[in-house]
């Protein structure tokens, strides 16, 4: 069998060869701890210098203080969040959307059972927030506003430029998690109001267990870790240097790539979907594909099950992921594709193929080739698949005993 | 990804008995598309010797739930209806060298589709028993609502209780805080003492401060803190709990709970809504401590 296809880099991405290679020195002769004042430390520090500065720039930020090297990007996440209600004690709410990651979402649960309040935004059927509905869910209680950059299962992309600002006006900060949006969309940090932004490492090319907080100059801020100066004081605990100097590396591969992200790597995402489209009766994409990340497409297959799919796409080299329970374990489908009122029947079999730099055309058209006979397949052995589609009478549908 | 036996993989990518069974004349539609799986299950049953002569299935699920159906045509090919009725989750799950704790449920609805189909056959009309909840403890592969049933059956109110009524929270320990939560949620449900929430409205302790306060000798005061906590008792023991004054020293008074008001989830609160009682009646703040607490509050 020929080469597996990587199609999952929403979950996490290969490090690029040039990451890696500036990395090793670190853990042989580079080795020092850069808060020492000997030349071991020294160049270390210089080196982390030179990464903070390459950061800066794929962010636009704009001081190279600003940035403030954590663990990963929930690190970052809780970071800002327990920072902004630390630092306003007179505020008590937290503003987020029904859509985030895990790391905001099960933050946010923890944080209104210790008492505060959370407003959860919900999403339209295309996965856009109401502004409406936004705006008056600000007020003078509102101690920090969450909002994901763009969605890591459909790709949909939030104004987030637009957010900070109504936050601002009511004396609110405003946190972005942005971990799908660095490295794949341009950002230019200093001609917004965000406070604050989490990215990861591993979403773009660089190596896991390194992230990024990024903290705008003049934002109250009170650190989760405390103890020895790193980060000034902001983030203690001795630094991460291999990664950090390969998360520098990958930041500067993603600026030099922006345009082939935007161009090519999208090219490839339209011919994937348009493909299987064209192909596959009753599947759909999800979110908003008019406003979304240019490597992400979320199929919902109707009236089958996402890990199945999955174990028989991986059968056939292929790699993706899916918003079905079963392959978190959990008893409901994914909860981004339940806020944008997807059917249970469709919510099951969504699949998400995230693309990156390295796939090429002849991958996307083997996966094109692929998808529609294990479709096929797993729609023959479901009850809600008749034979040329679902029962198209109610009283002949399948409708199981028990909730 | 999940870590399946070689047999499950094997049930999955080569189902057997999977499609229509041309003549079934027993079969079981089960399962919940909340849930993400659902199961026909289709048997032909001989009238006269009761014998399943063939078995076939449809399955919207997941690779272990098409494995478990798959699994179960199987098994149940060529038994008796009462042999059939006798095949637990647990012989489905081993027919397939074992699945994953968050995969048993899927063993479950084949044992269930069976039990529907073999109904459906008999002209019967199959109750689902059936309610499951977030798993909570991965290693024994216990829900939630069978750990707030069983909490809430005796009564239970700590952690080793709950692992040793249901195994949750035996292994690993990484599930105690959601064990916990349980515990504080049904004790909270169950209590009736008196509680924190329970607040006295400021008008009645306002009233009281003056006169009361004042007026009341030594042992009147003490009779006082006696009828209080009499008048609590029955609350408590009605939760197989009690209490009893131990001391009273000033501002202090010491007590002891017993019973299943040790230990429980509630005890501060259970505390806390005493003292708010005490207060009221007697007019001037006192403390309610634990008897442990003697010469050191």
């Amino acid at each position: 069998m020929s080469a597996p296809i990587y199609l999952d880099n929403n979950a996490t991405t290969a490090c690029d060869p040039a990451v890696v290679s500036a990395m090793l020195p670190f853990f042989t002769e580079q080795f020092g701890n850069p808060s020492s004042m000997h030349s071991f430390g020294n160049k270390v520090g210089f080196a982390l210098k030179e990464a903070r500065a390459k950061v800066q720039v794929l962010l636009g930020a704009e001081h190279d203080s600003e940035i403030v090297f954590t663990s990963c990007g929930t690190e970052s996440d809780s970071t800002a969040l327990f920072s902004a209600l630390r630092a306003q004690p007179e505020r008590n709410q937290v503003i987020t959307t029904a859509v985030e990651h895990p790391a905001i979402l099960t933050l946010c649960e923890h944080l209104e059972k210790e008492g505060y309040a959370i407003t959860r935004l919900g999403v339209d059927k295309r996965g856009r927030l109401d502004m409406d509905e936004y705006k008056a869910a600000l007020g003078p209680r509102t101690a920090i506003v969450s909002a994901m950059w763009a969605n890591n299962e459909s790709g949909t992309i939030f104004p987030v430029a637009q957010m900070a600002e109504l936050a601002h006006a009511a004396g609110a900060q405003f946190h972005t998690d942005a971990v799908q949006a660095v490295g794949k969309i341009a950002i230019d940090l200093k001609q917004t109001k965000i406070d604050m932004l989490s990215l990861s490492g591993h979403k773009l090319h660089a190596p896991k267990g390194v992230g990024v907080l990024y903290l705008r100059r003049g934002t109250r801020f009170r650190p989760l870790l405390r103890g020895g100066h790193q980060e000034r004081g902001r983030r203690a605990g001795t630094e991460n240097a291999a990664s950090i100097v390969g998360l520098g590396v990958a930041c500067e591969q993603a600026m030099q790539h922006m345009a082939y992200e935007n161009t090519e790597v999208k090219r490839l995402r339209d011919r994937l979907e348009a493909g299987i489209l064209a192909q596959v009766p009753r599947c759909f994409p999800t979110g908003d594909v008019t406003n979304r990340l240019p490597n992400t497409s979320n199929i919902a297959f109707e009236f089958i099950e996402g890990e199945a799919i999955l174990l028989l796409l991986n059968k056939a080299g292929i790699a993706a992921s899916s918003g079905s329970a079963c392959t978190s374990g959990s008893l409901e489908p994914s909860h981004v594709m339940r806020a944008m009122g997807i059917p249970y029947t469709a919510a099951h079999g969504t699949t998400r193929f995230s693309l990156s730099r390295y796939n090429t055309e002849a991958e996307i058209d083997r996966v094109i080739a692929a998808v529609p006979p294990i479709i096929a397949q797993l729609r023959r052995i479901s009850p809600y698949w008749g034979e040329k589609g679902p029962a198209e009478k109610a009283e002949d549908a399948f409708v199981p005993a028990y909730a | 990804m999940w870590d399946y036996s070689e047999k499950v993989r094997e049930h999955f990518f080569n189902p057997r008995n999977a499609g229509l069974l041309d003549g079934a004349n027993g079969v079981g539609d089960v399962g919940s598309i909340k849930c993400g799986d659902a199961l026909r299950l289709m048997l032909k049953v001989d009238p006269a010797s009761e014998k399943i002569v063939a078995a076939s299935f449809q399955t919207f699920g997941c690779g272990s739930a098409i494995a478990s159906s798959s699994a179960l045509t199987e098994i149940i090919k060529g038994m008796t209806l009462d042999e059939a009725l006798k095949v637990s989750n647990q012989d489905i799950a081993d027919y397939l060298d074992g699945l994953p704790p968050e995969k048993m449920h899927c063993s479950v609805m084949g044992r269930e589709a069976l039990q529907a189909a073999i109904a459906n056959y008999r002209g019967e009309v199959w109750q689902d028993d059936h309610e499951e909840g977030a798993l909570i403890c991965k290693c024994f592969a216990v829900d939630a609502v069978l750990i707030e049933e069983v909490v809430r059956v005796n009564s239970l109110t700590t952690v080793e209780q709950v692992a040793h009524y249901t195994k949750a929270g035996g292994g690993c320990a990484s599930c105690h805080e959601g064990i916990e939560e349980i515990l504080a949620k049904v004790s909270q449900e169950a209590c009736t003492a008196p509680t924190a929430a329970m607040k006295p409205t400021p008008a009645s302790v306002a009233a009281a401060a003056p006169t009361a306060a004042s007026k009341l000798t030594n042992f009147q005061r003490i009779r006082k803190i006696e009828e209080t906590v009499e008048a609590i008792r029955p609350m408590l023991q009605r939760d197989h709990g009690d209490i009893e004054i131990v001391e009273i020293d000033g501002k202090n008074i010491y007590v002891n709970l017993k019973g299943a008001c040790v230990g429980c989830m509630m005890e501060a609160a259970t505390l806390n809504g005493i003292q708010t009682k005490l207060v009221e009646a007697l007019g001037e703040f006192v403390r309610l401590l634990p008897a442990s607490m003697i010469g050191r509050a």
